[in-house]
């Protein structure tokens, strides 16, 4: 028997899609039927009275968790969100119900026995309610009381091996997406970079210096199945310098219709039969691709490495082999000043283990960034506000035509004294020697 | 419920502390023709929706069944997941960044198997629980924040939004017919954890509204000047007044200025805007990431307020289908929905997909307003 009546919540549980309600439910009975004799830490029907107050949204339209809490582990800033509700006499269940972000693994994969750890770690410790992930990448288990998050951390640590993440005014767990562990287009390692920023920087991730939140995405290739360029302060995207290497043979097959195009991405529509020239040549944003005589010919000098091309005929078009990493910085949402896509800063930049170079250009902005920045401005904020021209500075870069889409519209230019042959001082008495008031 | 101590001494708390050893490395989790096909995979094809074939330059080959998945789901079902992995894939399995799970094998026989497998599990209330598909040119799982389920500023639920959408277009999930990809997002408010700034279609929660203010906690509850400084438009001023007899130390806000992005709620308890008729969804479209053919773009706000109506949104889903479905009519092959809009033109856009065109539309937040405007006579009558 439900604890609580849902009408509202009860019509989620049709249609074809998932229902998360459905799930909900069985997991309040399998706690009530507590087939294992668990000694459950936490109100053993959380669940129900997670229902219960959803429920109560559902008919109110408006929230009823109350604004957040300091809650945390010891010697850690971030990794654990305070939550009550604001009805804790209807729903002891959920009264105290903190979120506990856990680092995950680089690229998402698992091995059953450890997701059946944290399975027991959380049905024990925890509402046995999750998040597999969290926006920002982590594991998310929602809903403890305050007295479980020392033994979840002790837990998570001793048994597992596995660490907190990150929330607050510090850097979030960095993300990346699987990169060359399944996907040819995979310029980089991106789980082994994102591995290590992440190690290297662990006390920046569980003690907040910043200003605001700091997130790192690591994409292999421009394709950006992680979004880094609109979600990170500090994106990392794969690419390639030289050419791109083309398979004249499988150009043929596709061009013969014994290869799908796009991998068969379309193949649940009839586009008509797959037209080289039409699909592929004159799809290029740069215009570089020649296809005479059954023959594709790149001018890879003019390619802005966009992946239509190779996305299209994978089997006939691969990376090029001068592999490395475009750096680009200050993604946020809009919160406060509108929404910003991440700049370029480094056009390319070879990535090889301990990447020393791209730390550098990490830690030149965070000293610049923590001493200039404003409470809650993220790193695109402050860009804006004291120019990318200052941002080329602290990381020591030379301005490049790749920097900008073209060149400035107004000539207002914030020209330095020391750039001005002779400086600033003049005296207005030599001045008036020449010129009459 | 007798409190267990895992071993943790609360007198002594740095004994035998463990702290700043991060995640498991990922290479203890890789199946192994993955680990052993790292770096040198050669090409990859989509036999069918939901299953994808990776084939390495060593001739070995994976077979990837992939399945969507509320993102909120229970031990119960991790556990369910876990004994499909066990039981086909050696133990092993992976997400997607979009929600997605997807188990790994070797052959196609297996492959087949896993998909029937999947698609033969449902839930008690009769839903799927692991239905295959997200591939390819359709749509796939919805990236979303916490809602009502979890959060304190949302305007809107979110798993709820997202499982009346995916209901809505679930054909799209199992199917590779659409010009391009669509990714669908869902932010519950303005703060968008869920990045919902370049997606294809996004839902966002929005608020109405000013804050309320509750003047009797808010000088012990929150900082003034945090107060002040939270608020993008400079709403905020300090000020006093008297709350039963007593002068307190408190803050107001110039109500016409107030864009309801609800920061300062964030900095300060005691400044809550959520309300039932005032809250609702924006819809926006027209964002990509990918830098494939035109260069990543922001969503767009192409309605500005869709009252809620929980518990299945149907004025919501109404509109997304009717996107849809125009995207699906008139766009090319290979074109995202943004670039389709920005060839036919915006006032088309809204003229094929049925939408009404109203001031709330054009943008009046600082500069990049002004780069919206139209300056050119080039426009479709
Ligand atoms: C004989 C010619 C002009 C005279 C005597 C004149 C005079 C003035 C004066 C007295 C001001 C106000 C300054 C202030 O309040 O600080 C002003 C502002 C301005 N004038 Fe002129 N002006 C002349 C021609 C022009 C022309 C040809 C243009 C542009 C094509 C122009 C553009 C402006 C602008 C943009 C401002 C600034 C308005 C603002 O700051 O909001 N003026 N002018
Ligand atoms: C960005 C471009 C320009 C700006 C912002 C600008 C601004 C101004 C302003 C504010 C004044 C009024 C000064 C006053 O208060 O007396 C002025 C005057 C004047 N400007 Fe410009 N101007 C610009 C370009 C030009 C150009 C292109 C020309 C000539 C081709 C020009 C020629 C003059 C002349 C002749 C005056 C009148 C001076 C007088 O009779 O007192 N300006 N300008
Ligand atoms: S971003 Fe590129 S390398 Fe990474 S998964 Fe997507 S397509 Fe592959
Ligand atoms: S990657 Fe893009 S720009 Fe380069 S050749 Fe291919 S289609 Fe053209
Ligand atoms: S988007 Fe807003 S309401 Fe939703 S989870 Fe994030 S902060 Fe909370
Ligand atoms: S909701 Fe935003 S704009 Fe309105 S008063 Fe608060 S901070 Fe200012």
């Amino acid at each position: 028997m439900a604890k609580h009546k849902t009408p509202l919540l009860d019509q989620l549980e049709s249609g074809p899609w998932p229902s998360f309600v459905s799930d909900i439910k069985q997991e309040c009975e399998n706690r009530a039927k507590n087939a294992k004799g668990v000694d459950y830490q936490v109100p053993a029907d959380c669940p129900d009275d997670l229902l219960g107050v959803l429920e109560m949204s559902y008919v109110d339209g408006e929230t009823h968790w109350k604004h957040g809490g300091i809650v945390g582990v010891f010697g850690y800033g971030g990794g654990v969100i305070g939550r009550y509700c604001d009805q804790p006499q209807m729903f002891p269940g959920v009264a105290h119900f903190h979120t506990v972000r856990v680092n995950q693994p680089s690229g998402l994969y698992y091995k059953t026995d450890f997701l059946r750890q944290l399975c027991d770690l959380w049905e024990l410790r925890g509402s046995g309610l999750t998040n597999m992930h969290g926006s920002t990448g982590d594991i998310v288990l929602l809903g403890t009381t305050t007295p479980q998050l020392e033994e979840i951390f002790f837990e998570l640590t001793h048994n597992m091996n596995n660490d907190l993440g990150g929330s607050g005014s510090n850097l979030r767990t960095p993300s990346c997406c699987l990169g060359q562990s399944r996907c040819e287009f995979a310029c980089i390692d991106t789980q082994q970079l994102c591995f290590d920023l992440t190690q290297t920087y662990q006390d920046e991730l569980h003690r907040p210096a910043f200003p605001y939140k700091f997130k790192f995405k690591v994409d292999g290739c421009p394709n950006g199945c992680v979004a880094s360029i609109a979600r990170s302060d500090f994106s990392i995207i794969g690419t390639w310098r030289d050419e791109i290497r083309i398979d004249q043979k499988a150009v043929a097959a596709y061009a013969g219709g014994e290869i799908k195009p796009n991998a068969g991405a379309h193949a649940g529509r009839d586009w008509g039969k797959f037209d080289i020239q039409k699909e592929v040549a004159e799809r290029c944003p740069s215009g570089c691709i020649r296809y005479e005589g059954g023959k594709l010919e790149i001018n890879n000098k003019e390619c802005v490495r966009c992946m239509h091309c190779i996305n299209t005929m994978p089997r006939a078009l691969r990376i090029g082999n001068d592999r490395g990493a475009s750096i680009l910085c200050g993604a946020k949402a809009p919160i406060l000043d509108g929404p910003q896509m991440a700049s370029l800063l480094v056009p390319f930049i070879k990535v090889e283990e301990p990447y020393s170079e791209i730390k550098e250009v990490i830690e030149n902005i965070w000293d610049w960034w923590m001493e200039e920045g404003k409470n809650r401005e993220r790193l695109g904020e402050t860009m804006k506000r004291l120019s990318f021209q200052k941002l080329l500075e602290v990381t020591n870069l030379k301005a490049d035509a790749r920097h900008v889409r073209e060149p400035r519209h107004n000539p207002y230019i914030f020209w330095k004294e020391e750039e001005v042959t002779g400086g600033w001082k003049r005296e207005i008495a030599d001045y008036r020697k020449k010129h009459q008031k | 419920m007798a409190f267990i101590s895992s071993g943790y001494n609360p007198e002594k708390p740095m004994e035998n502390r463990i702290t700043d050893i991060g995640p498991r490395h990922f290479e203890e989790f890789l199946p192994p023709v993955i680990k052993k096909n790292k770096g040198t995979w050669a090409y990859h094809e989509i036999l069918e929706p939901g299953v994808l074939l990776h084939v390495a330059d060593s001739g070995d080959k994976v077979y990837t069944v992939r399945c969507g998945g509320a993102r909120l789901m229970t031990i119960t079902h991790i556990r369910e997941i876990c004994d499909i992995a066990d039981k086909y894939c050696g133990g092993h399995l992976r997400f997607t960044t979009r929600n997605n799970i997807e188990f790994m094998v070797t052959t196609e026989d297996e492959a087949k198997a896993l998909k029937k497998e999947l698609n033969g599990r449902k839930f008690a209330g009769g839903s799927y629980k692991f239905p295959v598909g997200g591939t390819g040119a359709g749509v796939t799982n919805i990236v979303h924040t916490q809602g009502w389920v979890h959060c304190h500023t949302p305007a809107t639920d979110a798993s709820g939004t997202v499982k009346a959408t995916m209901d809505a277009v679930f054909e799209e999930f199992v199917n590779m017919r659409l010009p391009a990809p669509v990714r669908i997002a869902m932010a519950c408010c303005l703060n968008m954890c869920g990045a919902v700034h370049c997606s294809d279609i996004a839902i966002l929660g929005i608020h109405r509204k000013p804050p309320m203010i509750d003047h009797e906690h808010l000088d012990n509850m929150c900082e003034v000047p945090l107060a002040v400084a939270a608020c993008p438009t400079g709403a905020i001023r300090p000020t006093k007044t008297e709350w039963q007899g007593k002068q307190v130390n408190t803050v107001a806000v110039k109500e016409e200025r107030c864009m309801f992005c609800g920061n300062c709620y964030t900095m300060c308890p005691s400044m809550p805007l959520s309300d039932k008729e005032g809250d609702g969804i924006a819809i926006m479209v027209g964002g990509k990431i990918s830098n494939r053919i035109t260069r990543p773009a922001f969503s767009k706000v192409v309605v500005p307020f869709i009252p809620n109506e929980p518990p299945r949104w149907p004025t919501m889903t109404k509109v997304i289908k009717q996107i849809l479905d125009a995207y699906s009519k008139g766009a090319r092959k290979y074109e995202r929905l943004g670039d389709w809009a920005n060839r036919i033109g915006w006032e088309r856009f809204f003229e094929v997909c049925g939408l009404e065109f109203s001031h709330h539309l054009i943008d009046d937040f600082r500069d990049p307003a002004y780069y919206t405007w139209r300056q050119t006579t080039q426009f479709k009558f």
